[in-house]
């Protein structure tokens, strides 16, 4: 506890730089995906091959491409950017899947009434297809989120400040208030992302909120009537 | 008015949705396409709004080519109404209702305003604004459905079993607003149904699609009824030996004594 209560500034500033670190990623990740699922929904032939590639991406190990990534762009190991770029794909890579489901799911009535009334194709989308997919894609944007936050603490073995240094540091030093601290923290910035997108889905998507309570009280008059009869 | 001149529809998997069709929708009149299911009747209608392209043929609207018209455009311009009202679900009532004008650039403070109009028109109290299409009920949905397809003021409204999915007594009441809204607006409507009552309570003229995308007979409910033009029409009307109707006291009764009305 000791510990804790004389480096609260260093925790502080590894939980601002793990979430600098995260949030771009998960940014990255859903604009990049978009477009990606949209080809793979819109030209069937596609999707396999996209989802095919985007399986194999996640399948690399986090470490050697974290190494490997600055040879393609030209930064330096230790650069954001590189840090970035590493988690922002392979949160492409896990969420081009969802959001090919999500954006497969929507109603063929509702994209047909679009359409029939004069959407055109753009608009169709960002203004129909996307907006109805929304439930869907914040699921998945949600995996997203918390397995990018979990997977920042492997830059730190490239030296780049995160809560990963509270585990690097404590493991070298054997200071295991650091350690726990380290995990504690991540935890704390996980479940505040989470919460974060939850509620930006509840602000951008008022007409969810409502359907969820209907559902909320149909499952439970149709419980009561169970438990009557 | 609407026209279609020798129109056929092919799939790649070689099944004939319609085949050489010629029909003339006459402006301000229900025109309603009548048949059984997957006879080509919603087909036909999508080639007006360039939803379905005719293998084909030629679909006019008063003597121009729709496939000469940007696809957008031309379906701004034509009011359509489906089956389970094909509302987004995103969207409130009135911001359903204003859909099309707010797509045609009217400022969406002044496409509210004329889609809270529109509501009255249709017979929804202004209570359900605010609502989600879930938040109504099937008729409401419908009722919904009929003013958006009218909120940018078309001279045609194109139609799809918008009454199918409802129970007979919504529909029917459903049926009567339609007739009074046409009674004061005078649109130019191409109704499909394959409910041949509907066919009749509705429609100035009736088309009988036979499988296939064939015209079977067409004319007004009075013409049709007095001389089907062959067995499938007369079948199709209930017109058939089996239905032979005679009075029995006040009741109208078929051959084996099911009372199938009652006389006024």
């Amino acid at each position: 506890m000791n510990w804790i209560l004389n480096n609260v500034s260093t925790i502080t500033d590894a939980t601002w730089a793990h979430v600098w670190l995260a949030l771009p990623a998960i940014v990255l990740s859903f604009v990049v995906a978009i477009p990606v699922a949209w080809f793979a929904s819109r030209f069937r032939r596609s999707r396999f091959t996209l989802l095919l590639v985007a399986g194999l991406i996640y399948a690399i190990p986090s470490l050697p491409l974290f190494i490997v990534l600055p040879l393609i762009l030209g930064t330096s190991v230790r650069s954001l950017v590189n840090v970035v770029a590493a988690l922002g794909l392979y949160g492409v890579a896990l969420m081009v899947r969802y959001a090919a489901d999500a954006l497969d799911a929507v109603s063929t009535d509702a994209l047909l009434a679009a359409t029939a009334m004069g959407y055109g194709p753009l608009r169709r989308f960002f203004g129909v297809q996307l907006p109805l997919a929304g439930p869907a894609l914040l699921a998945g944007l949600r995996v997203v989120a918390v397995s990018t936050v979990s997977l920042v603490p492997v830059s730190a073995l490239l030296g780049v400040n995160s809560l990963g240094m509270l585990l690097t540091d404590g493991f070298q030093r054997g200071i295991l208030a650091e350690v726990a601290s380290g995990i504690g923290a991540t935890v704390v910035v996980a479940v505040a992302v989470d919460l974060g997108l939850v509620g930006l889905g509840r602000l951008l998507m008022p007409w969810e909120r409502a359907a969820a309570r209907r559902d909320a009280r149909r499952t439970t008059v149709e419980d009561e009537q169970a438990v009557a009869a | 008015m609407i026209e279609f001149r020798n129109v056929s529809k092919s799939y790649d998997d070689g099944t004939l949705a319609v085949s050489d069709l010629s029909l003339i929708a006459a402006s301000h009149e229900i025109t309603v396409l009548v048949g059984s299911s997957g006879c080509g009747k919603t087909t036909l209608l999508r080639m007006v709004n360039r939803l379905v392209t005719p293998t084909s043929g030629q679909v006019l609207i008063d003597d121009v080519d729709v496939a000469d018209r940007n696809p957008v455009e031309l379906r701004r311009s034509i009011g359509y109404v489906m089956q389970n009202s094909g509302l987004l679900p995103h969207r409130t009532t009135v911001d359903n209702i204003a859909t099309v004008p707010v797509l045609q650039g009217t400022p969406a403070r002044e496409a509210r305003q004329r889609a809270v109009d529109l509501m009255e028109t249709v017979g929804l109290d202004p209570s359900m604004a605010r609502r989600y299409p879930w938040q109504l009920s099937g008729g409401q949905q419908q009722r919904v459905g009929v003013a958006r397809g009218l909120a940018a003021d078309p001279n045609i409204l194109l139609m799809d079993e918008p009454f199918g999915a409802v129970d007979p007594i919504v529909r029917a009441d459903l049926q009567r607003e339609l007739l009074r809204i046409q009674g004061e607006l005078g649109k130019t409507i191409l109704f499909v149904t394959h409910d041949i009552a509907e066919a009749i309570t509705l429609g100035d003229k009736i088309v009988i699609v036979a499988t296939g995308g064939r015209i079977a007979q067409q004319g007004t409910p009075e013409e049709i009824m007095a001389d089907p033009a062959d067995d499938f029409v007369t079948s199709f009307l209930g017109l058939d030996e089996a239905r032979a109707l005679h009075v029995s006291g006040r009741l109208v009764v078929d051959p084996t004594g099911r009372p199938v009305g009652r006389l006024a």
